[in-house]
């Protein structure tokens, strides 16, 4: 017998009845104001929050920064950066020198901050991991109240690859001290449009 | 494990008490983290209901494991995933192994997995000449230190910042003396980064596996298994068969309980869903048995399956602050490690139900509901009668049992034990009693509460 085969037997002859169930997540109080929430809530874990009528500002000091020779990564067409063309289509170490990565979240959840995106935002699954800085762009109409809400928006979405992002990357394994940018970002902030 | 040398609870955690201020730091520190819990916790006006919840979920997960571990596996096939069946450690380690050999790869990092820790994946890698990185920062000084993690969540919570700095000394070559924490795990980054972008195959841990769509999630703050698993080609995602969930929407119920119960935060920094690998990679995943399906054969003790390997049992557990993570020497410490391990081998482990005061107050943080200090008491039983106590922990427990099971006596017994405790205190604090090491027994009250009650209520 196959260990596959030895593991379901033992499953089989050693799993308790099942007891009928009610699967049903009753959906739980929420905030009044979810982009008041999701601003507050993101500060407390370390991230920045900026509302902006539009991308122009981000976009005119990116490219500055770009100019000077940082390089600046922008998944989004209303941030174009010049001159980082075939990325997408490179080997992922190449974009270890990323400075600031520029990518748009499908929603946000106002209870923990927290960020969808996928694949198909990011183009190369590390893009938002490897970079120096990033900030995410966000409709303010997409934030929802909690982690319930969310999955009911993605229950049937298809993606090879997906994540939360809830803040820059972080560690406190040092006596509990938090220190920002372990491996990932050093610092996170979302610009809320529209 | 070697480093243990043998040892049981009571005398590695009589070495850790030696260093009294050292303990209070520790215990003091934990309790921190327990604070931070609670004010998250209080934070969800449905907490409770969120716990009942993801226990009924986590019920329905252990009564229909056959069928959804088979749904599991056909998806992730379908996406694209190699799956693989691994009946005990040894079998766990082989299949890692021969993935790497087949790659032609000898040098790998790893995200934090406890079951690698269970199935001790590194010393079995490290003697077959493939070099294993933990990226994990606390992770990573362990095993610069040659230590196994202490806590499940906070590998290095028993080491202080200047130990750290002198392991970075001699390893990284920070400057000697450097400890503070941000210099410090600035170097760290580094260094790793190096790491990641140089080791083409990684090792991933899984904290919960969806039947519905053969997807897994890992969730970091560091980021470090992202970090790993978007670089390498290989990608070997090690999981125990507990840890699936039915459909993609009970994610958002343990997700809640998670980071909340481990350290107070809303959700951790990252909460990656794999469903495919990318273009061009490998990806394993590797459903490992050791002794799980045995746990479920015991109707005593299988709600244990349930953990979703939080930690706050841990941090709540005034034995675990006093006693560090070391003196369980089991791979997974505390309370839940102490209803683990006995299931794993219960001679080996069979001091460790014998570790805690039965104060419940893991089972009221647990986010599963585990009824944990139940099990601890239920596996001491076990233990005694399969007569793996040793000689101190009998004699005591059948005292316990003859007076519990009379008032009158336990009447009596509170009197004498108080009597005896200011009169012949040596008597009490005498080697069969496995509590009274480094620790003076405490001042008695001068009357118990029920003499008290008597005389100011009772009549
Ligand atoms: S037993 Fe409960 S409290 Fe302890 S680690 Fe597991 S889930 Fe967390």
């Amino acid at each position: 017998m196959s260990s596959r085969e030895k593991i379901l037997a033992a499953i089989l002859a050693n799993q308790p009845a099942s007891q009928p169930y009610l699967d049903e997540i009753k959906t739980p109080e929420t905030a009044a104001d979810v982009v008041e929430e999701f601003k507050i809530v993101l500060g407390t874990i370390g991230g920045t929050c900026c509302e902006v009528a539009d991308l122009n500002e981000l976009s005119v000091e990116l490219n500055k920064k770009s100019s000077a020779g940082e390089r600046i990564i922008s998944t989004i067409p209303e941030v174009a950066i010049g001159g980082n063309d075939n990325w997408r289509e490179q080997d992922p170490h190449l974009l270890e020198n990323v400075e600031v990565a520029v990518i748009r979240g499908h929603f946000g959840i106002s209870e923990n901050s927290a960020v969808w995106v996928t694949e198909e935002l990011l183009h190369q699954r590390v893009l938002p991991f490897i970079c120096q800085h990033l900030a995410i762009v966000l409709d303010k109409k997409e934030i929802v109240p909690t982690m319930h809400h969310a999955y009911e928006r993605i229950a049937q979405a298809e993606y090879g690859f997906g994540t939360f992002i809830a803040g820059p990357s972080k560690t406190a394994d040092i006596e509990q001290s938090l220190v920002l940018g372990a491996h990932g970002p050093k610092s996170l902030t979302v610009y809320l449009v529209g | 494990m070697a480093v243990f040398e043998g040892k049981k609870h009571p005398d590695l955690a009589q070495t850790f008490n030696a260093d009294v201020e050292r303990v209070d730091w520790h215990d003091e520190t934990l309790w921190w983290v327990r604070k931070k819990r609670d004010r998250a916790a209080y934070n969800i006006l449905d907490w409770e209901l969120l716990r009942n919840t993801a226990s009924a979920i986590k019920d329905d997960v252990l009564s229909n494991l056959h069928s959804y571990l088979q749904h599991f596996e056909a998806k992730a096939i379908k996406n694209g995933i190699t799956v693989h069946w691994a009946s005990d450690a040894a079998e766990h380690n082989q299949i890692v192994h021969s993935i790497l050999t087949e790659s032609k790869i000898s040098l790998i990092n790893k995200s934090k997995s406890m079951l690698t820790e269970e199935c001790h994946l590194n010393e079995f890698l490290k003697k077959n000449g493939v070099n294993v990185i933990d990226t994990d920062l606390g992770e990573r000084i362990v095993q610069l230190a040659e230590e196994p993690p202490s806590h499940i969540v906070l590998p290095c919570i028993h080491k202080k910042k200047e130990e750290i700095g002198e392991l970075f000394h001699e390893h990284l070559g920070t400057p000697k003396g450097e400890s503070n924490p941000q210099a410090l795990a600035a170097v760290a980054r580094t260094h790793l980064r190096e790491v990641f972008l140089t080791r083409n195959a990684v090792i991933t841990g899984v904290n919960f596996a969806i039947a519905e769509t053969g997807e897994f999630v890992v969730c970091t703050n560091e980021g470090n298994a992202d970090m790993g698993a978007h670089l390498a080609d290989v990608h070997i995602a090690c999981m125990g068969i507990e840890k699936i969930l039915p459909k993609r929407k009970h994610l958002a119920v343990v997700l809640r309980l998670l980071a909340r119960s481990a350290t107070g935060q809303p959700i951790t920094t990252y909460s990656s869903h794999f469903a495919k690998p990318r273009g061009g990679q490998h990806m394993h995943i590797v459903l490992v048995d050791n002794g799980r399906t045995r746990q479920l054969s015991r109707p005593d003790f299988r709600n244990s399956l349930k953990c979703i390997r939080c930690g706050a049992c841990m941090n709540t557990c005034p034995v675990y602050r006093r006693s560090g993570g070391h003196s369980y020497h089991n791979a997974i410490a505390g309370p839940i490690g102490s209803i683990l391990a006995p299931n794993l081998d219960m001679k080996e482990y069979s001091d460790l139900p014998f570790a805690s005061t039965l104060c419940g107050s893991c089972s009221n943080v647990c986010p599963v509901k585990i009824d944990i200090h139940t099990q601890l008491y239920k596996w001491r039983q076990v233990i005694v009668k399969e007569g793996y106590s040793t000689k101190g922990k009998s004699a005591g427990m059948n005292v316990m049992n003859f007076t519990l099971s009379s008032p009158n006596v336990y009447n009596m017994a509170g009197k004498a034990g108080r009597w005896f405790l200011k009169n012949v205190p040596f008597a009490v604090n005498n080697p069969l009693n496995p509590w009274s090491k480094q620790r003076d027994m405490p001042a008695p009250p001068e009357q118990s509460f029920k003499e008290w009650y008597k005389r100011n209520r009772g009549k």
